[in-house]
């Protein structure tokens, strides 16, 4: 943060920078270790244990509820918690009580969250409406009346109202210890919960007719699943605001599943990511205490979330950009090695032989026409290969022996394809070349053998057979 | 509830003698989503060890019969037994092989994984799958071909491989009895054979499987006996020799326009809002 407060300092003169200073004061190295360390005073030492608990546990839950495609009805359930906070106000101040006493604010919550939960679920039993449009239509009805509720309440002018409003963004300095206590347990209790019924959660998950089948209670399953969420996002209410809440149920668990393919792993890492980003999230905000500590555990799951996305090793999107990147670099080697062995056979009748003349780049460049980057990618590969290298100051090609052997295998694969796409696949001769470059390259040895026997019954079968159609018509890669 | 046994008097002659054996004995069984009939009034006793096709068109209530059988979607009325004792009791007995399309193959699971599934009302609430368990569930993964796959998460593997998966999972069940909705659907020829060398497996041990089947012309090569459906029972009996019920007449009827009435007559009261 305070890296942000530099750049802009730097970037947008005295106003800005003072307004940067104001929001995100500098602090020491060594009062960030302290509060990493969890020395800097009880208060701090409480509020992030806490956030850390509620990461852990919200992340765990939220596994299971993305796993079975109920994300978003915590989104539904936190808005719809607003009412009940304003309607336990008013019926606590009403019966003369303490109205802003917390428990009985989150037992409100708690009944409004359950009765947007019944409403979503009758809306689509009853009607032919899909659960989005449901769960839309509740979020913002309940949101819109609990909204409507605190203004009147604002309008009563009595004392001490002002703390409702802190339920939407959330407060999470004003955590407490018995609220980490609490915190703590449900925590405890939805690991031990996820670990025993991991087996259970896993079955209903995946396939729940499947599950019905065999007997299992799908129904009081969901309901378990339901309440820990209900559980998660009423205890959660302080610290990061019900519209934010939402997230700390679906983003650990979305960033924990670019990581791995098995479900106990996924759920332990969403744990971990969750617990990670209410750590560095309230962390950050024991620093700069005028950032809201909600928004910044937040902003740190989705930091985690993107780190993921694009740096995880199978699933990861950098890493799906190079698969493709090296597929292309692949095709076009082997579309230069075709292009230069079908060069070679129009300059003379017989089959080219090793060692082979050089071949103009310009023929090459008439078949083959690819990006400037992807060719100077290619004739690197091809050097590094032992498969052909440059001459004649670049303007020609000369294949290796290896080199030819391999354009030879190439080109024959290729028109075995082409073969077989006319001879049993019925396409016509002009189309055949697109198709068949786009299957060539991932025709396995199997493949091609199956393909020369189904081939050899026809006749004879050069190497390679003669091409299908007129050489020299362009190829992109 | 009675106009369509004056008008089809086949599918009496062709419903089989109730048998306290039967593996399956279904009785006036009504079944409607969204107030619409999908099958009414069905009668039905599979006969034991044998291999049986449901038949009929689309939307004729084939994948229905098979849940409304597993008690997983409500019946308006009727009965169904499973060797002569309610589902609930037997559930042991039951296998099942859902339709491929009904889950998300992206789910974060391996085909071992899946395969466990089948254990699990043997493992019992709360406790891990055990190494027995586990074995259990590779030995049905190599019954149909798959151990080498047991670890692949399961969005790697081919629709076919898939469908194996499925029903390795029906197999580590140990059942005596089969339920499977479209086994055959989009799978490659290799295991369309290994699935059909299973099933027979299956019979010759005494079991009995019931499928959902979309293709006609492989039933008399697959099946031993067919019911014939389309909202009620159509007919039902052997594939072949002279009491065979798959004949041209009977599948003209299944598919056919001669069931228009009842099908209109099902339409007008789902729009009269009258409750079966």
């Amino acid at each position: 943060m305070t890296g942000a407060g530099c750049w802009a300092a730097a970037t947008s003169g005295q106003w800005t920078s003072s307004i940067a200073h104001s929001l995100f004061p500098p602090a020491s190295f060594s009062e960030l270790l302290r509060i990493l360390t969890l020395r800097s005073g009880y208060n701090a030492a409480v509020v992030i244990l806490g956030a850390t608990l509620l990461g852990l546990a919200a992340g765990v839950i939220g596994a299971f509820a993305l796993l079975r495609k109920r994300a978003l009805m915590g989104d539904a359930l936190a808005h719809a918690t607003l009412p009940g906070i304003a309607a336990a106000f008013l019926a606590a101040t009403a019966l003369g009580g303490q109205g802003r006493s917390l428990p009985v604010l989150l037992v409100g919550a708690a009944i409004t969250g359950v009765l947007g939960i019944l409403a979503v679920h009758a809306i689509v039993r009853h009607t032919r409406l899909k659960e989005d449009a449901a769960i839309g239509v509740v979020l913002s009805v309940f949101f819109g009346l609990g909204v409507v509720l605190l203004s009147y309440i604002q309008s009563l002018q009595q004392g001490n109202v002002g703390g409702l409003s802190t339920f939407i963004y959330g407060q999470t300095a004003a955590m407490s210890r018995a609220d980490a206590l609490l915190i703590g347990s449900v925590a405890a209790a939805s690991v031990v919960l996820a670990l025993l019924l991991m087996k259970e959660f896993r079955v209903v998950c995946f396939d729940d007719r499947f599950a019905a089948a065999i007997g299992l209670p799908v129904g009081l399953i969901d309901l378990l699943m339901m309440t820990l969420v209900v559980i998660v996002t009423v205890i959660g209410l302080q610290a990061v605001g019900l519209i934010l809440i939402v997230a700390m149920l679906i983003i650990p668990p979305a960033a924990a599943r670019f990581w791995t393919e098995r479900m106990a792993r996924m759920t332990l890492a969403s744990g971990g990511i969750g617990a990670l980003s209410g750590y560095l999230g309230a962390s950050a905000s024991a620093l700069l205490p005028r950032l809201p500590a909600g928004s910044v555990i937040v902003l740190t799951a989705g930091a985690l979330f993107l780190l993921s996305m694009l740096l995880a090793p199978s699933r990861g999107v950098l890493a799906a950009a190079l698969r493709s990147a090296r597929l292309r670099l692949h095709v076009a080697l082997e579309h230069t090695l075709r292009g230069a062995y079908e060069t070679l056979e129009s300059q003379s009748p017989a089959p080219p032989s090793a060692p082979p003349p050089p071949v103009p780049l310009s023929a090459i460049h008439a078949v083959t026409t690819m990006h400037p980057l992807l060719w100077l990618l290619t004739k690197l590969s091809l050097r590094r290969r032992g498969l052909a290298a440059l001459a004649d100051a670049g303007a020609t090609l000369r294949l290796t022996p290896r080199g030819l052997a391999e354009a030879a295998r190439l080109t024959r694969n290729h028109r075995l394809w082409e073969e077989y796409l006319v001879t049993h696949a019925d396409i016509a001769p002009s189309h055949v070349d697109r198709s068949a470059d786009l299957v060539e390259h991932i025709l396995s040895p199997d493949l091609v053998a199956d393909l020369e026997r189904s081939l050899r019954a026809r006749g004879e079968l050069p190497t390679p057979p003669p091409s299908v159609h007129p050489i020299g018509k362009g190829l992109r890669t | 509830m009675t106009v369509h046994r004056t008008s089809s008097p086949t599918s009496l002659a062709s419903r089989p003698e109730h048998s306290p054996d039967s593996p399956l004995s279904v009785h006036d069984m009504t079944v409607a989503y969204h107030r619409r009939p999908v099958l009414w009034d069905i009668d039905y006793d599979a006969p034991d060890r044998s291999l049986i096709a449901i038949v009929g068109p689309n939307g004729a209530g084939k994948s229905t019969f098979i849940k409304a059988c597993l008690g997983l979607v409500p019946k308006a009325s009727g009965t169904v037994e499973i060797y002569g004792r309610p589902y609930r009791e037997q559930r042991r007995l039951v296998g099942y092989v859902p339709q491929r399309e009904s889950v998300d193959w992206d789910f974060p699971v391996s085909a071992l994984d899946v395969v466990a599934m089948g254990r699990y009302a043997k493992i019992g609430w709360f406790r891990p799958v055990s190494r027995a368990h586990k074995a259990a569930a590779l030995d049905a993964l190599a019954q149909v071909g798959m151990a080498d796959f047991a670890h692949r998460q399961i969005n790697q593997l081919s629709g076919g491989q898939q469908q194996r998966v499925f029903l390795a999972r029906a197999l580590a069940q140990e059942a005596k009895i089969y339920f499977m909705d479209e086994p055959f659907a989009g799978v490659d020829a290799a295991t369309e054979a290994a699935i059909v060398a299973i099933l027979r497996r299956l019979r010759d041990e005494g079991r009995t499987v019931i499928c959902v089947h979309h293709d006609l012309q492989t039933v008399p090569d697959y099946f031993d006996h067919v019911l014939l459906l389309n909202t009620r029972v159509v007919a039902a009996g052997p594939v072949s020799g002279p009491n065979s019920v798959f004949t041209r007449d009977n599948l003209q009827k299944t598919y056919g326009g001669r069931l228009t009435l009842l099908e209109e007559a099902a339409q007008a009261m789902a729009k009269a809002g009258t409750s079966l």
